[in-house]
This record gives structure tokens, C-alpha cells and sequence, in this order.
């Protein structure tokens, strides 16, 4: 009854403190981290997958980024003088955690291609670029695809945990709610931090399907979903 | 000389730091561990029956594991915090909360390994006359236990990193040193050791896992994984 009260309390909804700005902060550390991590990981995992090199790289970061602890880095980074708590911190370390999804999910779709496909391009006159940009890409599309969608719910639920190292963000809630015992606070935060995870969920399989070129969706619907599972590196 | 807090130095890698704090290490690695096996073992103990029911009606399948994804999606914090008023500042509250995550990958790969058993096997195993638990444990399980130790393993390792985070309720293992060597001043040496700590703890999980793959299951030993 108490979180009805909250909710419903216009306070929590304006301010620096207010839901609205919390949310948006934490959708803008979100998104700093994701087009960091997609500027790193895209072209390294583009020309690998293309050159069908580097495989082991590319299967096995995402086992080291599943044994590192997400909090320690997030502290480690936060320690560091030059970078300081705060957000910063926040979207360096969620970049980071977000690059193993990414990279492996890029590179197994490019590198999948068959070889038969890749010698049709080269045979028709096509160059690296041409087969890459024009016939890689687009039939790697669901699997890249996928993997952006693991990564940006994984990156908004990891958000929540940057408070603990003073950034914004809905785990703020959470976060002040354990340091002033204050039981609603503490689930009105976990209630809003999980909401957020599962709209994000939401939105990025709607972009998922929208991505995907027709003639590919009901073939590789079963290949998807067997991706996403292990490319979920550890939702934290 | 005891490396302190007060060190103006302030050192990322420090031998001092271990020495003087090897007990608390230990009893934090301690701590990591029962909570790591803690919720594995949870998660294995809830997703056999739960395998068996997909088995019999594969319909179900859909719904079980769309409501674990549902679950998976849900942020640790937001777990803890939610399960946190009703078990308290107890280790309970870590391990049910990072046993749900493990539950997924844990029955997600009993359910696809005993789902890949090739067809025209369990027809010969049903035409040699064998019951259905016969199939189950004589055929099915020993096809399935690669893919299913698989899952074991990738559940175990994510949840070392995991437990980390319980850290919030005082039941962290490594992650309790984190936290506090952060609100101590930016302690580095504790920072990174205990992070350190972690990781190795994680890399020992996968080896020893691994091993027990290999072990219980010699007949794929060629295959590459």
C-alpha cells in the first residue's frame, strides 16, 4: 500500500530524483554504452567474419566476458581517478560487457555465410566491399540482429547496478532505499529497474523483426533463438 | 610494512594487501563458493522435474521456458530487491534470486539435449522393446548429458560473476570486498584483488566443469565443442 502511496505521490515525479529523469538518465547511459560498444565491435567483427579469421577470438570473448564480475569493473573503473564516479564510469563498463554479444553474434553470422555464396558474388564481379556490404550483411542480419538485442537489454539491466558506484539511473532507488532502510523505495526501484528491462525486451525484438528481410524471418527464427540464450552473457 | 588504507600510494597490486588480509580473503572465497553451488544445485533441483514435464507434454515447453525468459530479463538487482522483504538480509535471498537466472540455462539445455535424441534412435530403442524409463535413462539421458553438463557449466560460471551483486544484502562473497573496499576510499588494492579473485574462482568453475564433462561423457571426447 505503501508503494501505491509512492507511486502516486506527485513528488516522485518531477525533480532531479523524479521517475522521469531517472528513467531517461538510465536510457542515456544505456545508449552511450551501446553505440560505444557497437563502434568497437561492428568493424572488428565485419572483417573478421569476413576473412573467416579470428574465430577463436570471437567464440571465446564471450566466455571471459561471463567470468568477469560486471561489479568490479564498474568499481575498478569508478576508482580510476581520471574517470571518477558517475556516469561515466557507468557507460564505460556497460560498453565493455556489451562487446562479447555483439562480437560473437556479428562474426557467426558473416563468417556463416556459405563459402558457395561468397565465390557466386566474386564470380558476378563482386569485390570484397560489394560482398560484404550487399550479400554478407543482409543474410547475416537476423543473427547481428540478435545479438544488438541481447546486448541492449543486457546493457539496461546492468544500468541498475552503476548506481551502486554513484551514478544515476533508476538503481538509485534501490541503492538509497538499502542506505535509509526505506522497504518502498527499495521496490519501487527494483519494480521500475525490472519494468524498464522487460519494455526494452519488448522493444528490441519489435526491431529485431522489423530488421530482418522477409524472405529470411521463418527460416532463421529456430537459429535465432538458439543464439540468444548463450550470447546472454550474465544479466546483471 | 602493512599496506593501509591511509597509504597515499594507494597501490592496484599489492602482495601486502593479501598477506594481511588472507583469512578475509579465504572466508569471502568460502562465502563465494556455497553461494555459487547453492543456487546451481537449486536451479538443477527445480529444472529436472520440470524437463520431465516437457518430455511428456512438449506443448508446455513454450510456456515454461517463455516464463523463464521473462524472469532472465529481470536485472539481479531488481531480484534481490524484490525477494530481499520476504527471506531478509539472509543468503537465501542471493541464491533464490541467482538460482532463477541459472534455471534457464540450466532447463533450457536439458530440454534441447533430450529434444536433439535423433528420432530413429528412440525407434530402434521402442522396437528392442525397452519401457520408457528404459529409453530415459538408458538412451535419452546419456545422449542428452553433454549438452545438458553444457548448460551446468555456462550456468555455474555466470553465476560466480553474479554473486557479486549480492553484495547489496551482505552476501556477496568477493563482491561484499568490492563494495566495501570501493566505499573505503577507493581501496584499489582490495578493488582489484577481490575482482581478481573472482574471475580466478570463475576460470576454476569452468576448468573443473569441463574435466567432469569429459569424464562422465568419453564417447564425444573427439567431437570439438
Amino acid at each position: 500500500m505503501d508503494l501505491i502511496a509512492w507511486f502516486t505521490d506527485p513528488a516522485n515525479w518531477t525533480g532531479e530524483n523524479g521517475i522521469p529523469v531517472r528513467t531517461w538518465e538510465q536510457i542515456q547511459i544505456s545508449f552511450f554504452a551501446m553505440a560505444i560498444a557497437l563502434v568497437i565491435a561492428l568493424p572488428v567483427a565485419l572483417t573478421l567474419g569476413h576473412l573467416r579469421k579470428g574465430a577463436f577470438l570471437a567464440t571465446n570473448v564471450g566466455n571471459v566476458g561471463r567470468a568477469v564480475p560486471t561489479l568490479g569493473v564498474l568499481t575498478i573503473l569508478a576508482s580510476i581517478p581520471s574517470i571518477g564516479i558517475g556516469n561515466l564510469a557507468a557507460v564505460l563498463a556497460l560498453a565493455l560487457f556489451a562487446i562479447p554479444p555483439l562480437l560473437t553474434n556479428t562474426y557467426t553470422g558473416i563468417a556463416s555465410v556459405d563459402d558457395e555464396v561468397q565465390d557466386a558474388a566474386r564470380g558476378m564481379g563482386m569485390g570484397g566491399a560489394g560482398i560484404l556490404t550487399k550479400v554478407e550483411i543482409p543474410l547475416a542480419v537476423p543473427l547481428i540482429a540478435a545479438g544488438v538485442r541481447t546486448a541492449t537489454v543486457q546493457v539496461v539491466a546492468t544500468a541498475s547496478l552503476a548506481a551502486l558506484v554513484g551514478s544515476g539511473g533508476l538503481g538509485r532507488y534501490v541503492v538509497d532505499g538499502f542506505a535509509l532502510q526505506d522497504n518502498t523505495l527499495i521496490l519501487a526501484g527494483a519494480i521500475l529497474t525490472a519494468l524498464l528491462a522487460v519494455l526494452a525486451e519488448l522493444v528490441m525484438a519489435l526491431v529485431q523483426r522489423a530488421v530482418t528481410p522477409k524472405g529470411l524471418r521463418l527460416q532463421s527464427r529456430s537459429e535465432i533463438e538458439a543464439q540468444e540464450i548463450p550470447a546472454a552473457a550474465a544479466p546483471a | 610494512m602493512s599496506a593501509t588504507v591511509a597509504d597515499a600510494s594507494n597501490p592496484w597490486i599489492s602482495w601486502s594487501y593479501v598477506q594481511d588480509n588472507w583469512s578475509e580473503l579465504v572466508a569471502a572465497g568460502q562465502e563465494h563458493i556455497y553461494l555459487t553451488v547453492g543456487s546451481v544445485i537449486l536451479a538443477v533441483v527445480v529444472a529436472v522435474p520440470l524437463a520431465m514435464v516437457i518430455r511428456r507434454s512438449p506443448k508446455l515447453s513454450g510456456p515454461i521456458l517463455g516464463l523463464s525468459g521473462v524472469l532472465y530479463t529481470i536485472p539481479s538487482l531488481a531480484l534481490i530487491s524484490l525477494l530481499w522483504p520476504v527471506f531478509g538480509l539472509s543468503p537465501w535471498t542471493v541464491i533464490i534470486a541467482l538460482a532463477v537466472y541459472a534455471l534457464l540455462v540450466v532447463l533450457r539445455n536439458m530440454v534441447v539435449g533430450l529434444q536433439e535424441v535423433p528420432a530413429d534412435v528412440l525407434d530402434a530403442a521402442n522396437g528392442m522393446g525397452l519401457t520408457d524409463r528404459q529409453i530415459l535413462t538408458r538412451v535419452s539421458l546419456p545422449l542428452a548429458l553433454p549438452t545438458i553438463l553444457a548448460g551446468i557449466r555456462i550456468a555455474t560460471v555466470s553465476t560466480v560473476g553474479m554473486v557479486t551483486i549480492g553484495a547489496l544484502v551482505g552476501y556477496g562473497g568477493f563482491g561484499t570486498l568490492i563494495l566495501s573496499g570501493f566505499q573505503n576510499n577507493f581501496w584499489h588494492a582490495q578493488i582489484l584483488t577481490a575482482t581478481v579473485c573472482c574471475v580466478l574462482l570463475a576460470t576454476l568453475f569452468e576448468v573443473l566443469l569441463l574435466v567432469v564433462e569429459r569424464v562422465s561423457v568419453p564417447w564425444t571426447r573427439k567431437q570439438v565443442t
